[in-house]
């Protein structure tokens, strides 16, 4: 079973993009779940969202405690929450910066840790910083969780018109960065 | 066909396909999406004939339930918290009418203090009402505990809660079988009640019933739920052959049959204590887990016969009694009653607390070691509540 939890402020599309990253990888042919933690979110207040992908039934409803990939969609919450708590070893992380990952005080960390400059791929595809489509594109470049055509496929079943254009397109930049290894 | 669905998505759309004439309901989280959901299919008009009627709260819900099912329309709500609180007088009038009402609870913490997290306090406070509880386990399981409580309801004219957890699962995306409308119209024949409020044919539902009968009345709500400890694990098994997959029933048993140390819960706590269990065997452990599935009736005989090899139980439960201990132990002891096996209560994930696999797996040791008391408090945090008590009158700190 694969863990990703995703951190970010409310309003930012943070339980969306877990619940895209399921639907991507049920898309797949995997087993999925995503779920908020848990409900009450409020503008711009720190909030989780969580997403199991495994081959078998996925029983367990509750919160994802031991990650394997982190999701920031906000690195101002990088310092002031303890979004690395129970992070794997050898976890991966996805951090929304347009800064290269050696300035975001992350030296110590031993997870492979990726900066995606999502917000901006966002306000260029979508004219709104929701970067939850870009660090997931990105997280599937990483990761091979899921396919670039299934993320395609979930956001096209959950947006539709120029709305899934544009995420669908920042799906394919975010991937595109890791590919360019630009921030790696 | 398989689909990623919101649990309440999953769940509207399966009420919506038991064809509910009247839907009334007030909004409350985490109930918020099943309704919301309903009435964008009653208004776009894919639910069909159908009124969605908007209330100003939820004792207005129950009521007009009652209203529109006393005239024959098969009718349906849905709350939490202290919405359910807020109808309860009407609640109580549901059952003790006899009326088919199928409720969906998103179940969740009673405040004070405020929480709108999950626990199972609203529907456990209902334990005495007369309404069948049913209790899902995931979402696959919610959706066909509501085609199975429609038509529950309606055999034995009494109104049914299927009671899911808020947020984890009524807000949890995961894979779900939607039964097709065919099925669900085979399964589930029309509404025809026994009675009905009709100005071509007037009767009274309702009237007042004094010292003469009143005891009747009473006795008979508590013989209908007794048919329904019969009934509902012959609809389980219909259900089964029905739709393939194995959902409702009494109880669940998962690896009990050799289990020395048995773990008792409800509802979506389940996965993660099967989980727990997995990981105990792998090392040898002989533990095991019962699920009750319908909480009333209560049935006393299948949680007996489940436990019988039990040599300690214990009982999870996101509720209690407050000054006496937990709800749902009390009625395993009461089925354990003779046998001399231990029950142990764990009052857990009050007020949305997380309660995990790793969470319960100190309190699997301490029972197999012998030390695991009568009553614990998961994950309390003892320092804060000895400050507290440390300032009371007669308090051992």
């Amino acid at each position: 079973m694969v863990q990703v939890r995703f951190h970010g402020r409310g309003g930012q599309g943070v339980v969306t993009s877990a619940e895209l990253l399921s639907t991507a990888a049920f898309l797949d042919g995997h087993h999925a779940q995503a779920f908020p933690m848990f409900g009450s979110e409020r503008t711009g207040a720190p909030i989780q969202a969580f997403c199991r992908i495994d081959d078998a039934p996925i029983r367990a409803h509750e919160p994802i405690e031991h990650p394997d990939v982190l999701v920031i969609q906000d690195a101002t919450l990088l310092h002031h929450v303890d979004v690395f708590a129970g992070l794997a070893r050898d976890g991966v992380v996805l951090v929304n910066s347009p800064r290269h990952p050696a300035g975001l005080g992350l030296a110590d960390l031993a997870a492979d840790v990726r900066a995606v400059p999502a917000s901006a791929i966002a306000g260029e595809h979508l004219g709104r910083i929701m970067p939850g489509t870009a660090l997931l594109g990105a997280l599937a470049a990483v990761t091979h969780l899921v396919s670039e055509a299934s993320l395609a496929g979930a956001v096209r079943l959950r947006f539709s018109g120029a709305v899934a254009d544009g995420n669908v397109r920042a799906v394919e930049d975010g991937w595109a960065v890791i590919e360019a290894g630009a921030y790696a | 066909m398989r689909e990623q669905l919101e649990g309440s998505q999953a769940v509207a759309a399966a009420v919506a396909r038991c064809r509910p004439e009247v839907i009334a309901a007030y909004p409350i989280s985490p109930q918020t999406h099943i309704v919301e959901a309903l009435s964008r299919l009653v208004a776009s008009g894919d639910l069909a004939p159908c009124e969605f009627v908007n209330v100003e709260s939820e004792f207005a819900a129950m009521s007009v339930a009652i209203g529109a099912t006393a005239t024959g329309a098969r009718s349906y709500t849905a709350t939490a918290s202290q919405g359910l609180l807020f109808m309860v007088e009407a609640v109580y009038n549901a059952s003790g009418l006899g009326l088919p009402i199928v409720m969906t609870v998103a179940n969740r913490a009673i405040g004070a203090p405020i929480n709108i997290w999950n626990d199972h306090s609203d529907t456990m406070s209902q334990r005495d009402s007369g309404w069948i509880q049913l209790y899902a386990e995931s979402n696959q399981e919610a959706v066909d505990l509501h085609v199975q409580a429609f038509r529950l309801a309606e055999e034995l004219e009494l109104p049914v809660m299927v009671c899911m957890d808020g947020f984890v699962l009524t807000h949890a995306v995961e894979a779900v079988e939607l039964p097709s409308q065919d099925a669900v119209d085979a399964f589930l024949p029309p509404f025809a009640p026994r009675q009905r409020l009709d100005p071509a044919d007037p009767v009274t539902i309702g009237a007042m019933v004094g010292p003469d009968a009143f005891m009747e009345v009473r006795y008979l709500m508590h013989a209908k739920q007794r048919l329904a400890l019969a009934r509902i694990p012959v609809l389980a098994e219909e259900f089964a052959a029905a739709f393939g997959r194995e959902s409702g029933g009494l109880v669940r048993g998962y690896r009990v049959d050799d289990a020395e140390i048995v773990i008792i819960a409800l509802g979506s706590l389940l996965g993660s204590i099967e989980d727990l269990v997995d990981a105990r065997r792998e090392l040898g452990e002989r533990v095991g887990a019962l699920a009750i599935r319908c909480f009333r009736p209560a049935p006393l005989e299948q949680i007996r016969g489940a436990l019988m090899g039990a040599r300690r139980v214990v009982v999870v439960e996101k509720a209690f009694a407050a000054g006496a201990g937990g709800v749902v132990g009390q009625d395993v002891r009461l089925a354990l009653q003779g046998t001399g096996t231990p029950v142990h209560d764990v009052v857990a994930g009050l007020g949305g607390r997380p309660v995990t696999a790793a969470s319960l797996e100190p309190i699997v040791a301490e029972a197999r070691a012998g030390t695991l008391p009568d009553l614990t408090f998961l994950d309390l945090r003892h320092d804060v509540v000895e400050r507290e008590l440390a300032r009371l009158p007669g308090a051992v700190a």
